[in-house]
């Protein structure tokens, strides 16, 4: 095993006190500025970047590696507490994690994400030690028609979540393709929905909407109804996770780090979309589904693990290859060319023991990450006895924050008022909020890839099917909407129908908005 | 051709004002370090650099940069580098214009920002600002993966011509953008009908390479920074630049040397509000031909591999307005603007 000789070497390169000491700051300060949301995992690296400049390339590399996992971690802790995303990759958690802490299991929430960051990170780091060479062969060889079967996939995977009112889940749906497809169309280069204003033509950050839906309209609700609702202080239950979290938890993390991992090494996979995948699955595999919507453990425990799964897979391409397929991978290589580095196909071979070192040190970063973060579970979870008017004033200067810092524009301020108003006209009209998230990310992606495979194949409609990795995914998707109706029809046999059972019938999947209005409004 | 004759005048301008400055100073050597040549400029104070983009991008770089090194050579006092992000710069644009005659102001912008302008059908204009100098340069580069059927540009552009459909070109940017425009200035040249071009969108380099190494594409046109890496270690071949002169450190003829008339880059600089005096634009041109001259800057250039491409003050203008001019044409071809 020459990787692991490697990887001890560079262990023992990064393993001394001085080091450790610049971890340790790394995760620190990444975990504050991760916190942030709009200031996500790349452009928490690119402020405080300057900071390395001026330290040796080793010590540079480990501080880096600290804010990396750091600002990949520091969104969840928002989601949970304040249903404010701090990047797009944590929106899952925020589902789940948000109902969890307003039962007062907010540590147990955070304890999750935590083990799970860690858990999944530790081994797709291993995974990138190992076997990155080989995991880019199979990433380089997808193409468009692959990418755009992965989204069908999701996308039908996600009518499960529409919630029990199909017809409020395609609205929001569609008003989430809506958002997504506003701008620059990036084949022809025509505006489209941007009603003449330039700020709209480069798109509406998802960041942006999210916090707007998620925070802001929760707000916006909790104002209108503050007088009626009486006052009651959420105990807080626990310092930790019990036994049954636990226990409920750990096939989450693992699954999670199995879909967050690949999907982060291919090209154009990203983060957004294994959160979707791994938040579906848990929902479709949990032995309690009726939990899912008010605060279900697996919710949260999934998709943390996957994006710093997918964090450490985006790493895959970039060593390699020298290719950076993300905005915080593309970020790393500026770190590197600092220090006159090129990464390139041939960065193993003429930088080896400094790779090693970088992986070295997001084992370590990712440790003390846990350390960090762990004990302060409890103390994080308490932020909301504060009394609701002070919490909710808070958290929409936060959410403010947020939006301006994504982009610096005033005009990200005025968007989000105003998808605020629309996420508290959802609310009221009891409009799940996730398949709006859904549509944004998946719509605008699932499009591009369906052109650009078009275009390659110069108008045929066989090239979107012409590759094997495509028609294996469109065969999985034809078995996904047909197997609950054999399914239902082999029970329906065996035993006298009792309603409808099967795990994708469309009764398991709870009404987000009207869940949330029951337990907040009345 | 007029693009090359002009950017060789430029060039010899460009010496001419170096050595201008350089008298200036005290009649010392050649090895007038940064501080010496400042002293022909005057020090600017409270100035402000306007970056039409996010922070990170290119543009962001170079503006830092060149706040970073005009402080450090003491040519100016603090500089405020701000983000006005928006319309591939065109949301930058407009404020500079409405900002007219403060003279404290610059707005970093390149190539992009005149395709975007047009494409965007922005009523503020390039040509409405005040220029003030043009600072780097990068070639494009003519790729295609290892075992592409095309082993020179002449198969390439013969096959292309044959059947443009069947012969994707990928380009890291929106259309307007300098991977965009690559290909369609090229097809012109080449005699072919630009709106024939299978032009594919990608988002970003990385995601491009990705599409070349895994030969989904006939050809890419993108920045020789992204192809460096895999032209040394042979993933792909590098068929033509489109520069003037090769690139260092790339194995690839300019295309003017293989019988195509083309010679285009995707460059960046500075320009300033419309409408301000004769003296603050002086001050500003000043105090960029002196930067360019000090050595925090050259090392600046070295590490980040760009490539000097100096030009200033009315020099600059002209070629903007060409410039403009050549964008606007290709974009209006293919309906664009």
């Amino acid at each position: 095993m020459d990787g692991l000789n490697a990887l001890l070497d560079g262990m023992s390169a990064a393993l001394t006190p001085m080091n450790l000491l610049y971890a340790f700051f790394g995760v620190l300060l990444g975990t504050a500025i991760g916190v942030l949301p709009g200031i996500g995992p790349a452009m928490a690296i690119a402020l405080l970047l300057p900071l390395t400049y001026t330290l040796p390339v080793e010590q540079a590399i480990i501080m880096f590696a600290g804010l990396y996992y750091g600002g990949m971690y520091g969104g969840s802790t928002t989601s949970i507490l304040l249903n404010t995303p701090g990047e797009s990759a944590s929106v899952m958690t925020a589902i789940e994690g948000n109902k969890m802490a307003k039962a007062g299991r907010g540590a147990a929430a955070l304890s999750t994400a935590a083990i799970g960051s860690f858990v999944a990170g530790t081994i797709a780091t291993f995974c990138l030690a190992l076997l990155a060479p080989q995991v880019v062969k199979v990433a380089i060889q997808l193409g468009d028609p692959d990418y755009l079967a992965v989204m069908l996939f999701a996308f039908v995977a996600v009518t499960t979540v529409l919630g029990s009112s199909k017809i409020r889940g395609f609205a929001s749906l569609g008003l989430g393709v809506w958002i997504g497809l506003i701008g620059i169309d990036p084949t022809s280069g025509q505006q489209r929905l941007t009603f003449g204003i330039d700020q709209l033509s480069d798109g509406i950050d998802v960041v942006v909407v999210a916090v707007a839906v998620f925070a802001m309209g929760e707000a916006l609700w909790i104002a209108a109804h503050l007088r009626r609702a009486p006052a009651r202080i959420t105990p807080i239950k626990g310092r930790w996770m019990t036994r049954e979290d636990l226990s409920r938890s750990w096939k989450p993390w693992l699954r999670g780090t199995v879909i967050g991992f690949p999907f982060g090494a291919i090209p154009a996979g990203g983060a957004e979309i294994p959160t979707f995948l791994s938040y579906i699955s848990e929902r479709k595999l949990s032995k309690k589904p009726e939990e899912f919507g008010h605060g279900a453990i697996e919710g949260v425990a999934g998709p943390e693990a996957t994006n710093n799964a997918s964090a450490a897979g985006s790493l895959v391409p970039l060593l390699t290859l020298g290719i950076p397929t993300t905005a915080t991978a593309a970020v790393m290589i500026l770190a590197f060319q600092t220090y006159g580095i090129q990464p390139g196909p041939r960065l193993f071979q003429d930088q080896g023991p400094l790779v090693w070192t970088l992986i070295a040190s997001l084992l370590i970063g990712n440790a003390m990450l846990l350390l960090l973060n762990l004990p302060m579970a409890g103390l994080w979870a308490k932020l909301l006895l504060i009394p609701r008017p002070y919490l909710y004033a808070g958290i929409l200067m936060f959410a403010s924050l947020g939006a301006y810092a994504a982009n610096g524009s005033p005009f990200d301020l005025w968007l989000l008022l105003f998808i605020g108003g629309l996420g508290f006209a959802m609310r009221r009209f009891g409009l799940p909020v996730v398949p709006l998230i859904v549509g944004l990310i998946l719509a605008p992606r699932a499009e591009v890839f369906m052109r650009r495979a078009l275009q390659i194949s110069d108008g045929h409609l066989s090239g979107l099917v012409n590759t094997t990795f495509s028609k294996v995914v469109y065969v999985l998707i034809a078995l996904l909407i047909v197997a609950p109706f054999i399914w239902s029809r082999v029970r329906g046999r065996r035993t006298p129908p009792e309603g409808p059972v099967g795990p994708s019938s469309p009764t398991t999947g709870a009404d987000d908005a009207r869940v949330h209005a029951n337990t907040e409004g009345a | 051709m007029r693009m090359t004759s002009l950017v060789r005048s430029a060039a010899i301008t460009a010496a001419a004002a170096l050595a201008l400055t350089a008298c200036g100073v005290s009649k010392t050597d050649d090895t007038a370090s940064g501080s010496d040549s400042s002293a022909s400029a005057q020090k600017l104070s409270g100035l402000r650099i306007m970056v039409p983009n996010s922070p990170g991008s290119g543009y962001d770089q170079t503006a830092r940069a060149v706040s970073a090194d005009l402080q450090s050579a003491g040519l100016s006092g603090s500089i405020e580098v701000f983000n006005q992000a928006g319309a591939g710069g065109t949301v930058g644009l407009a404020r500079l214009v409405n900002e007219k005659g403060k003279g404290d102001l610059l707005m970093q912008m390149g190539l992009g920002v005149v395709g975007a302008s047009y494409s965007n059908k922005s009523e503020a204009k390039l040509t409405d600002t005040t220029p003030i100098a043009k600072l780097i340069e990068e070639s494009e580069a003519i790729v295609v993966s290892k075992d592409s059927p095309y082993k020179t540009l002449d198969d390439l552009i013969n096959a292309w011509k044959a059947n443009p459909g069947a012969v994707p070109v990928g380009g890291a940017s929106n259309p307007g953008g300098p991977d965009h425009l690559t290909p369609m200035l090229l097809a012109k040249t080449v005699g072919l009908d630009a709106k024939k071009v299978n032009y594919v969108a990608y988002d970003g380099g990385g995601e491009l390479m990705t599409a070349v190494l895994g030969k989904k594409l006939g050809f890419a046109a993108t920045g020789v920074s992204e192809v460096v890496e895999q032209a040394k270690s042979g993933d792909v071949r590098v068929l033509a630049v489109t520069s003037d002169k090769a690139v260092e450190g790339l194995d690839a003829k300019p295309l003017k040397d293989q019988g195509v008339d083309m010679v285009f880059t995707n460059w960046r600089g500075l320009v300033a509000a419309p409408g301000i005096t004769d003296a603050d634009k002086k001050k500003l041109v000043d105090a960029v031909t002196a930067l360019h001259g000090t050595d925090e800057w050259k090392k600046t250039l070295a590490d980040k591999g760009w490539a000097d491409a100096f030009v200033t003050g009315d020099e600059f203008s002209t070629f903007l307005t060409t410039e403009s001019d050549r964008v606007a044409g290709v974009l209006k071809e293919l309906g664009l603007a």
